[in-house]
């Protein structure tokens, strides 16, 4: 331990939800800038890192706590924060300073946050503890009410009347809805039981309650209000929850109940130090966050500020970043909760801010309302109609993202142009939003904040500012004008935001794919003189560049053209694709023999290290199971190719837009652990799609089992074996910004697999933007990975019958392209060092030895020219390396 | 028959410069839009052959690099100037004069950003290139 490290003070924070891991975000981020002086301890009563609670419903179609995690994972191995998980706190000693874990053990600290959360409130209905009854707040909640609900489902199945499962919601607030969501998600029927005149009334007045509940009708689920529940009853069969019995003498027969009323704060851990408690429970804290001991603090739901507990993510990040900042000698204080909520229940949208139940003295409220297609939308104006006091948006909630930052402020105009449907266009669109208006509550980003990342911090693109300000990276709902600021701002500073490909085509890539793919035109020369762009007082659109030719080469290539070195195609393609190599820094190529899936026989490679051998070339296992053998002249590739063909390889693909390599594991053949025949797959795989050209390189990878060893889940398209079949995961990928790929479908048949991937891929192409990796393009897909699995899986766009005869007609015209290189002599005559010497090797190579192998001698070495090797004459094709 | 193209540039070189014109290959050994390197009095040199079946001469050597690659680059145009681009980082240099368009963030290993150029003229279907006794950029671009 050095002695900056004793003299750390020790932060233990005590809960490891969503405030806590905003508050060492935020602690962290800039405790660093300052030499460091917080070691952070925290303690979480969940096993899991802190994640996404406000996402919890999208852990119902992505079943991967993974997708839930929150921010940098990587926050958690930093060497000043540790995590202890399964680790609840039992008691505070105010006195002696320290807390005491589950096991016994305690804990030194300087500063205690509280940061315990809510638990879900269990009303005292009798029958609230049948076997049935669940609550909705933690995943643990979420993948048992799941597990009960196919578990009644297979019940069914066996019984006289095969009927669907029947689920009932007690609550009719934000997460009853989405309960109702989950149950409906999961096939069972729902039907939400609401004690309060309407849905959602804590957020939003009767007029849009009415609105939603014809809105959640038509998701098909049943919606009782003004209904009390007085007893849940047992089925005498099965014993578990059978019946539900209302106030009003109603009932309803049901299999599973889901109990969302509301939440109440975990301040047992203060009530037992003494600390005071509100109220209506909650630690009470000051506008500090301070509780009445200088030294405890809370944070998040368990904090009682102003007088109450706030259930809502946005207001436990202010307090995080309040605390982070008083710990740090700052005087920040809470500036008060932003209560805007927005409802994440597909298909149904709801938002709400301010005051939205107009109880601002004289407040008027300017309403419109379609009920026949479910929409209602109220703004509340001070008395003189002039200042935005607070909104309520059902079924359509365009303007909510632009008007919510505008609260307190003057609307330009008539207030009622924002929300009626002739004048939402226009009112909008004139809006500018005062720098200091809140755009992304989550993260408390200003619209000012936005701007300066682009004028003062010279982000171009949507990406850069989000990655920069943070702003719409976690509930995503602000996206939409974090994009509209972010475009203006472009503009104003003279980027310009377009998607033009370069100087000779305003088309973007998929633009010109369609437009290329439906004007059937299959050269460079009917392309630019049909599409490119003119510019005003020349002839023509000239002849391409660097940019837009591969982009070419690659969309011709993906509709069936023939060999890529075809008449004009030739010209179109990148430094490898041009000569089918990758072109290494001294202007030589190495070679990567094609392995599929990484299988190789012991006379295989026998075969690849005595080419390597006769042709001097150096040799390394790449990242992709395979062999590289550098050093190849451009006249010796030719020779090269046909060594391999002779002995059956072909070479591969390990340069371009193209499919790369399918990495396997062994799998079930050998491993003991293996489910599935991984290495067959990936072979499979590798051999269907090789060949395809696309916006970006390609990866794929197979592994027999869940422990992952071939790391498929860092690939564009990752299979990972189950016991029933196969599991495919999509938007991976190494590189400068390493991503996981998700979880896109399940338990899949070989040949479901196989229709998934043709699919996935060939909309891939077909959509991205040039040099868009998967990763990227799942996201600028309308509806993100769901999007996408609804077109590929659900065929919701009617493409799904084109893509898979794209894809067959890539795999019925695949040819191994090297050899027809060898087989044509009009090709074969591009290989040549010199056109007037076409055997002479560059006379300008040298190479050095190191660890027994050549490499390219460095500019030092070259200017003593001592002991360099130079190439010789291809005849002798050898390169001696003396040892 | 002396190429249009050929002649314009041959005609811009000022003075009776020491030189004599080298056959090099037929021109139509050059695909169009898709160069070719040529070693002519040990030096190497990308020709290119465009649409209008002009012929260029430009170093062979990348300046960004060092490595003899230029041949193997694109070809195309910024704003109508016939241009090609390094192979190996994407620079883009006019296929007139050599010189460096677009440079990225990246410096030349060489003295100079651009390419050396050589006059070139077709005479009977032959591309023949002015190789200039103890030739060098200067003598060349004067």
């Amino acid at each position: 331990m050095t002695s900056a490290d004793q003299q750390r003070r020790h932060l233990v924070v005590i809960g490891g939800g969503m405030a806590a891991q905003r508050l060492v975000e935020a602690l962290v981020a800039r405790d660093s800038d300052t030499d460091g002086r917080w070691q952070v301890s925290v303690f979480a009563e969940e096993p899991l890192k802190p994640y996404d609670r406000v996402a919890l419903t999208s852990y119902f179609s992505a079943r991967d706590a993974d997708e839930l995690t929150l921010g940098d994972p990587g926050l958690w191995d930093q060497p000043h924060v540790r995590l202890y998980r399964d680790r609840k706190i039992e008691s505070i000693d105010r006195e002696a300073q320290q807390v005491t874990d589950r096991l016994g053990e305690t804990w030194n600290y300087d500063e205690l946050v509280l940061a315990t959360g809510s638990s879900a409130a269990m009303p005292p209905i009798p029958g609230n503890d049948l076997p049935g009854v669940f609550v909705y707040r933690t995943i643990d909640d979420v993948a048992a009410l799941r597990g009960w609900v196919e578990a009644k489902r297979e019940e069914g199945k066996g019984a006289r009347f095969d009927r669907p499962v029947r689920g009932a919601v007690i609550g009719g607030g934000l997460l009853g809805l989405e309960a109702a969501g989950a149950l409906k998600a999961l096939d069972a029927q729902a039907t939400v039981i609401q004690f309060g005149t309407h849905l959602m009334d804590a957020q939003i007045d009767l007029g849009g309650g009415q609105a939603l509940k014809r809105l959640i009708n038509d998701k098909f689920i049943a919606v009782r209000t003004d209904t009390v529940t007085q007893e849940m009853r047992p089925s005498r069969r099965t014993g578990h929850v059978g019946r539900l019995d209302f106030g009003d003498g109603g009932r309803l027969d049901v299999d599973v109940v889901v109990v969302a009323t509301g939440v109440r704060p975990r301040d047992e851990l203060a009530r037992d130090a003494g600390l005071a408690i509100g109220e209506r429970g909650g630690a009470v804290v000051d506008l500090s966050c301070h509780t009445e001991d200088p030294h405890i603090w809370a944070i998040g739901e368990v904090a009682c500020i102003e007088g109450r507990c706030i259930g809502l993510v946005a207001p436990g990040y202010a307090m995080a970043e309040v605390v982070a900042d008083r710990l740090l000698g700052g005087q920040a204080t809470f500036p008060g909760a932003d209560t805007a909520t927005k409802l994440k229940l597909q298909g149904v949208d709801v938002a709400s801010f301010g005051d939205a139940f107009a109880r601002t003295e004289d407040s008027m409220e300017i309403v419109y309302a379609d009920p026949v297609a479910g929409i209602y939308k109220k703004l509340v104006m001070s008395d003189d109609g002039k200042t935005l006091l607070g909104g309520v948006f059902v079924g359509d909630v365009a303007a909510y993202a632009s008007l919510r930052p505008l609260q307190g402020s003057e609307l330009p105009g008539d207030p009622s142009s924002y929300i009626t449907p002739t004048g939402s266009g226009d009112g909008l669109a004139g809006l500018e939003l005062p720098d200091d208006a809140g755009v992304c509550s989550c993260n408390n980003v200003s619209a000012g904040t936005i701007r300066s990342a682009v004028t003062e911090q010279g982000c171009t693109d949507l990406a850069g500012v989000k990655a920069c300000t943070r702003a719409g990276t976690s509930c995503g709902s602000c996206l939409p004008l974090v994009k509209k600021i972010t475009t203006t701002e472009l503009e104003k500073v003279g980027v310009e935001v377009s998607n033009a490909l370069c100087e000779h085509f305003e088309l973007s890539r998929a633009q010109l794919f369609d437009a290329v793919r439906v004007a059937e035109v299959h050269t460079f020369t009917e392309i630019i003189d049909r599409f490119g762009y003119v510019p005003e007082g020349a002839a023509d659109a000239g002849r391409g560049c660097d940019i837009c030719k591969p982009v070419i080469a690659s969309i011709l290539a993906s509709l069936g053209n023939g060999h890529i070195l075809d008449g004009e195609q030739e010209t179109l393609q990148d430094t490898n694709d041009h000569v089918m190599a990758n072109m290494q820094k001294d202007g030589t190529y190495s070679v990567v023999p094609r392995v599929p899936g990484g299988e190789i026989t012991p006379d295989g490679l026998l075969v690849i290290g005595q080419v390597a051998k006769d042709f001097g070339l150096y040799t390394k296992i790449t990242g992709g199971q395979r062999i590289d053998m550098f050093g190849a002249r451009i006249e010796q590739l030719p020779q090269i190719w046909r060594r391999l063909v002779e002995h059956g390889f072909e070479s591969g693909h390990a340069y371009g837009k193209s499919l790369r390599t399918v990495k396997s594991c062994v799998g079930s053949t050998w491993c003991r652990y293996g489910v599935q025949d991984s290495v067959a797959m990936a072979v499979e795989l590798e051999l269907r799609y090789r060949g395809l050209r696309s916006p970006h390189k390609l990866k794929l990878g197979v592994s027999g089992c869940a422990r992952e060893c071939a790391e498929a889940r860092g690939k564009d398209v990752g299979v990972i074996a189950t016991d029933k079949g196969w599991n495919v995961y999509v938007g991976g990928n190494g590189g400068f910004t390493p991503r996981h790929a998700k979880l896109l479908a399940e338990d899949l048949t070989s040949e479901e697999l196989l229709r998934t991937i043709d699919r996935f891929l060939m909309y891939y192409i077909r959509t991205a933007d040039r040099l868009q990796r998967t990763a990227a393009w799942i996201e600028d897909v309308e509806g993100g990975l769901e999007g996408v699995r609804e077109v590929i899986m659900d065929d919701s766009l009617g493409i799904a019958a084109d893509l898979d005869e794209a894809m067959s007609r890539h795999v019925g015209a695949y040819r191994d392209e090297w050899r027809a290189v060898l087989e044509d002599p009009e090709k074969l005559s591009r290989f040549s060092s010199f056109v007037n010497a076409p055997t002479t090797p560059d006379p300008d190579l040298a190479y050095a030895s190191e660890r027994g192998q050549i490499r390219p001698a460095t500019p030092q070495e070259r200017d003593a020219d001592e002991d360099l090797i130079r190439p010789v004459l291809i005849a002798g094709t050898t390169l001696e390396v003396r040892a | 028959m002396m190429n249009a193209g050929a002649t314009t540039r041959s005609e811009q070189t000022s003075g009776p410069a020491p030189s004599t014109w080298v056959a090099v290959c037929q021109r139509a050994e050059l695909g169009v839009e898709r160069g070719i390197a040529a070693l002519v009095d040990g030096q190497q040199m990308a020709l290119f052959r465009l649409r209008d079946d002009s012929v260029h001469a430009v170093q062979q050597r990348d300046p960004f690099s060092g490595a003899n690659v230029m041949s193997r680059g694109i070809v195309g145009t910024r704003q109508g100037e016939p241009t090609v681009a390094g192979p190996m980082y994407k620079q883009v240099f006019s296929l007139r004069t050599g010189a460096c368009l677009e440079r990225g963030s990246y410096e030349p290993v060489d003295d100079s950003a651009d390419l050396r150029t050589w006059d070139v003229q077709v005479l009977d279907g032959v591309v023949h290139v002015r190789a200039p006794h103890n030739g060098s950029v200067e003598d060349v671009k004067s």
